[in-house]
């Protein structure tokens, strides 16, 4: 148990850790705009948008991770685009949990009744403002619980992010196993690591939703 | 039915770049299937006190724990399911002289994580697979050999002249496997930026693209790359560290540790070693001789 506290893998650890939670937090916040944004391109009447927004969702949510991770880390850079393994991984992980927020903010959407919509369009309201002053903000109440979800989905899915040069949590885990520490011992530091992020996430999650709440 | 059709040719189009990111790691590594890698089988051998032995014999066939990912050193090549490389022939050397045929040895792939769990819990009769022997590992399971000393090496392209050795790295980026010691090793002592992968072949594919300046790691899994891009890669040759290879089997059973020590002699005497060297690591235009074997 105490792997944590022998030579210097207390830093190890530390910035391992620090690096989960950017990473986490960074695609989160990428992932939020973008499926939030992908999720309008689903409803809003304008054909191509329509198509772009389904065809996100078909294509990223159906691949598994490590292949995006793959094509994205080792595909790009052979037609010259190259932005760093970091931005890479942000980029990886955002795109393709925005599919998950997209999906999750459309079923919101759908549970908005169309009277709303349709009231708001007689009252001369475009399609943007329908759904930022009527739609989206009924939406939020039901998306809330399952985007708490995905964002914990998120942070374990960083860990792919450690097979592809970022040194974090995961890229510990692999130090501490070729130093042939305790398997035990090392899950159990590991897990930690991942159980503060996400116990934080899901005490977020719990405290938006009762603000949120409403009787009915 | 439009959306459908659009669908289809965006992952029509994400599956070449999928199918162009690895092209290079496609190629095949099984064009080095060794020398014959058919050995004289021994007969009616028997080893006395070897629990392990006895329960292979019974069973008809020996398991061994071997890597997958390692050209010409231990590799698989998933389409013709054949093992080709120097690990795998050592495996078969000594598999021949306690009485096994090819047909009776069955190859198991163990990642590097899992090796002492393996041998430990009887899932491998024993492994060979850039194993280097040390006193942790003795502390869970038993080696016979060393049959192989690596060293830590560079590996970088043919017509790199800057980097001559572990002093010429500082400030360039050098890759390996995460986490692994090679990278500790080259960025603590050596100061070099490093880049890390689960995976050589990633390594050397970011090599070939010059995107990092070499891969680090034990020179026998770098001459087996060497061995595959002859014309674009070589390896620097001058070792900094000392990896002695070992078979690694169970902790106690000292009769089957003697008997594959003897196995190893035996084909090292008779130059089935050198010869499996030299189909396999020994393409990439560097020599080795067998180490001394250290039995206890």
């Amino acid at each position: 148990m105490n792997v944590l506290f022998t030579d210097d893998n207390f830093t190890l650890f530390r910035d391992g850790f620090l690096r989960t939670v950017e990473l986490t937090a960074l695609s989160g916040l990428l992932a939020l705009v973008l499926g939030v944004l992908l999720a309008a391109f689903r409803v809003s009447p304008v054909p191509p948008l329509r198509i772009f927004g389904t065809v996100w969702v078909n294509v990223l949510r159906n691949t598994p991770l490590v292949l995006l991770f793959f094509a994205v880390v080792f595909g790009l850079p052979k037609i010259g685009v190259d932005l760093g393994y970091f931005t890479f991984a942000v980029l990886a992980l955002g795109c393709y949990t925005a599919s998950f927020v997209c999906e999750t903010v459309r079923s919101g959407i759908n549970t908005v009744p169309l009277g709303q919509a349709e009231a708001a369009r007689s009252l001369g309201m475009t399609f943007a403002q329908t759904l930022r002053l009527v739609v989206l903000p009924q939406a939020t109440r039901t998306v809330v619980s399952p985007t708490g979800s995905i964002l914990i989905a998120l942070t374990k899915n960083s860990a792919i992010a450690g097979a592809f040069n970022n040194a974090e949590l995961y890229g510990v885990m692999k130090t501490w196993n070729e130093l042939g520490y305790k398997i035990f011992a090392i899950f159990f530091w590991i897990a930690l690591g991942y159980l503060v992020i996400t116990f934080a996430i899901s005490a977020l999650f719990r405290f938006l939703e009762n603000r949120l709440a409403v009787a009915r | 039915m439009r959306t459908r059709r659009t669908a289809a040719a965006a992952l029509a189009v994400l599956a070449l770049t999928a199918v162009a990111a690895c092209g290079k790691d496609g190629s095949p590594g099984g064009d080095s299937s060794g020398p014959g890698t058919s050995y004289e089988v021994k007969k009616n051998v028997s080893i006395t006190g070897s629990p392990t032995f006895d329960a292979a014999k019974k069973r008809g066939k020996l398991i061994i724990g071997a890597k997958a990912d390692q050209p010409n050193l231990g590799f698989e090549d998933v389409a013709s399911g054949t093992r080709s490389g120097f690990d795998i022939e050592i495996a078969k050397m000594v598999a021949a002289d306690l009485g096994f045929s090819d047909k009776q040895v069955e190859f198991k792939t163990i990642p590097s994580t899992n090796r002492e769990t393996a041998i430990a819990g009887g899932e491998v009769d024993y492994y060979v697979g850039t194993y280097t022997i040390n006193d942790d590992r003795k502390k869970q399971i038993s080696f016979a050999g060393p049959y192989f000393v690596a060293g830590q090496d560079l590996l970088v392209s043919k017509d790199n002249t800057a980097i001559t050795g572990p002093e010429a790295v500082k400030g360039k980026q050098v890759c390996s496997a995460t986490g692994s010691t090679s990278i500790k090793r080259i960025a603590d002592q050596y100061g070099a930026k490093t880049t890390a992968f689960d995976t050589y072949s990633q390594c050397v594919d970011k090599l070939l693209d010059g995107s990092v300046d070499a891969v680090t790691t034990d020179d026998a899994i770098l001459k087996g790359y060497a061995a595959k891009y002859p014309d674009k890669l070589k390896v620097v040759g001058k070792p900094f560290s000392q990896e002695p290879y070992g078979i690694g089997l169970n902790k106690d059973d000292k009769a089957l540790r003697d008997a594959i020590n003897n196995a190893i002699e035996a084909h090292e005497k008779n130059g089935d070693w050198k010869k499996a060297y030299d189909a396999t690591l020994g393409k990439s235009g560097a020599n080795a001789t067998p180490p001394q074997l250290v039995r206890y």
